[in-house]
């Protein structure tokens, strides 16, 4: 009787030996990606074990080829890293009123807790920090103490983001406007952004841009060699609670943001959701001070808007 | 005359990559120069700055397309809003032809934002080329595929780089965007000849060739895009001249940009080789 063959322990392959179809190719790049996109380890590598415990060793010694200098390993790290250091330079530099409020091992840690669960899923960078307010709502732990600033400035920055170059359709004419009269309904450009916060966070990031702490995100700085880091003393202080509204917005391809009253945001908000002027402002200026010329204001906060070119024609359902 | 049937831009010169901290010095000092190359994906964009320095570009230079994340090796189909994007831009910007990485670099809709390389397989060849077809029939305009440089090899691989080059390049019947750095940055990384590599690739592809500087490490060589171009890549581009013709040729320099005029007094180095007669095919 032949001794029977004892069962391999050792688990199964991950990738195809060849690869002869899209299928095996899709495999292969599914490995190879999973590697990239799991954290580095404290020192900068390949963590020690992919995710069934088995050794990253033997995963990697799967499909990278070894050479006298390196091993599988060690070829597949330059490229984990290259991954790593591109994503968190970018959220880095799109970010930098976050960060100053984390602090930089902070921030990297958010950063990282962040791409690890969202990878970019856009063929462009600029996409990458898209969900990341959405992350700190739903990861508070990450920004604690500080959650609800943190919140508050990463959607500021995001905003910031699209009036840089996100779409400006052809704004509203005065023929636009005086054709409608009060059932006027516009559309606000989608370049324009318009938040409540609970905090200053405009004022914040003016403030760390006048220390000069903003700059240590930005390439920029690089150009400045007589720069130097802004001292640990001219770090502005982070800002208390205070019921906020801004725009951010676009003018001659620069990036502003304006402080709104409280009944022009709920005004806009009105507006952006589809409500004719006239139902806008009734919604908005119900509890009103009766004692302020409201029609006076409102008139003069449109021809501001309007001059800014905030607004554009609603586009009908079913055009994108 | 053209040198081959996918180099009809032989009066296209040296040109050099557009980059940010050069926008004010080209605007205001308007420097001759041949054409630029520009990152489709930085003007893939809605509005802002990005198309209005583009377009003052426009107004007075020749500008060619160059992607980084098209992904042709990538298993995933082409995104569509991408396409639309990149044909949009090259009306835009009328680009003759537009290149982009044989390589890959997204999967399952995740992105890596890096130029991967591929298993060099049949199968992968295949895939790749039928991609590369598909982009040129969308935007319609002729597409150069790049060689990448890379510091990794596959167990996978059933062939060399350049066959593999050769064979996608046959296969979806595109151009080569040949970038000598590249081909000596891998030799270096995977212990191969650059001169086979460079006599051994369809020469009458060859619509355009990539120089730039790199980076020696104690145990590889990485592909910075941050240093004047070295001897030995000036050398593998004489070569790839005398066999290609004159062909378009463009310096990256992408991280630690010196001055305008640094840059493209670098790029202008090429010229001397570019005076050189081919060799008869």
């Amino acid at each position: 009787m032949k001794p029977s063959k004892p069962p391999d322990s050792s688990p199964p392959r991950l990738l195809p030996p060849r690869i002869r179809s899209v299928s095996d190719l899709r495999q292969f790049q599914s490995v190879m990606a999973e590697a990239l996109f799991r954290p580095l380890s404290s020192r900068d590598g390949l963590q020690a074990r992919w995710s069934d415990g088995r050794p990253m060793a033997s995963v990697a010694g799967e499909f990278v080829k070894p050479n006298s200098r390196l091993t599988s390993v060690e070829r597949l790290e330059i490229y984990a890293r290259s991954y790593w250091f591109r994503v968190l330079d970018c959220l880095y530099e799109d970010y930098p009123g976050l960060r100053a409020i984390l602090g930089r091992r902070r921030f990297m840690k958010l950063a990282t807790a962040f791409l690890a669960q969202f990878p970019s899923a856009s063929f462009t960078l600029r996409n990458l920090g898209s969900r990341l307010p959405q992350f700190i709502e739903d990861q508070p732990a990450f920004a604690a103490p500080h959650a609800a600033l943190a919140i508050d400035m990463a959607r500021f920055e995001w905003a910031q983001v699209i009036a840089f170059d996100g779409p400006a359709l052809p704004t509203l004419t005065q023929d636009d406007i005086l054709d409608a009269g009060p059932a006027l309904r516009v559309a606000l450009q989608p370049c324009v952004t318009i938040l409540e916060c609970a905090y200053p966070v405009d004022q914040f990031a003016l403030a760390l841009k006048k220390s000069g702490l903003r700059g240590e995100a930005s390439n920029a700085l690089q150009a400045m060699p007589d720069s130097r880091p802004a001292s640990r003393a001219a770090r502005p202080r982070l800002p208390r609670p205070a019921r906020t509204f801004v725009v951010v917005h676009r003018q001659d391809n620069s990036i502003y943001f304006k402080r709104l009253d409280p009944e022009a945001f709920a005004i806009l908000t009105a507006l952006r959701d589809g409500r004719t002027l006239s139902n806008a402002c009734a919604v908005s200026l119900r509890e009103a001070d009766p004692a302020v010329d409201w029609a006076a204001r409102v008139q003069q906060w449109f021809r501001t808007w309007q001059s800014l070119g905030w607004f554009c024609r609603r586009l009908k359902r079913g055009r994108a | 005359m053209p040198a081959n049937p996918f180099n009809n831009h032989t009066d296209y010169g040296i040109g050099i990559g557009l980059r940010v901290p050069h926008y004010r010095h080209i605007l205001e000092k308007k420097p001759v120069v041949d054409w630029f190359e520009i990152i489709s994906e930085n003007f893939m964009v809605d509005g802002g700055r990005p198309l209005e320095i583009l377009d003052k570009i426009l107004e007075q230079y020749r500008v060619v397309q160059h992607g980084v994340s098209m992904y042709f090796g990538s298993a995933d189909k082409p995104n569509r809003e991408h396409l639309k994007r990149l044909k949009s831009l090259a009306r835009r910007t009328q680009t003759p032809w537009l290149s982009d990485h044989l390589c890959w670099g997204s999967v399952d809709g995740r992105y890596t934002h890096d130029l991967l390389p591929m298993p060099y397989t049949h199968g992968a060849a295949r895939h790749t080329a039928s991609k590369i077809r598909l982009v040129r029939d969308f935007v319609e305009v002729p597409v150069c595929v790049e060689n990448v440089s890379s510091y990794t090899e596959f167990h996978q691989s059933e062939m060399t780089e350049w066959e593999f080059l050769s064979e996608v390049a046959e296969a979806a019947d595109c151009g080569i965007l040949l970038d000598v750095n590249n081909i000596y940055v891998s030799s270096k990384n995977h212990g191969f000849d650059p001169y086979e590599y460079l006599d051994n690739v369809p020469h009458q592809r060859v619509g355009q060739i990539h120089i730039a500087g790199h980076t020696r490490f104690k145990k590889y060589i990485l592909d910075t895009h941050d240093h004047p171009v070295l001897d030995p890549v000036w050398k593998l581009y004489e070569h790839a001249i005398k066999l290609c013709g004159h062909t378009a040729t463009l310096l990256e320099w992408d991280d630690r940009i010196p001055s305008f005029d640094e840059v493209h007094d670098e790029a202008l180095k090429a010229a001397r080789f570019l005076a050189a007669p081919a060799v008869a095919a």
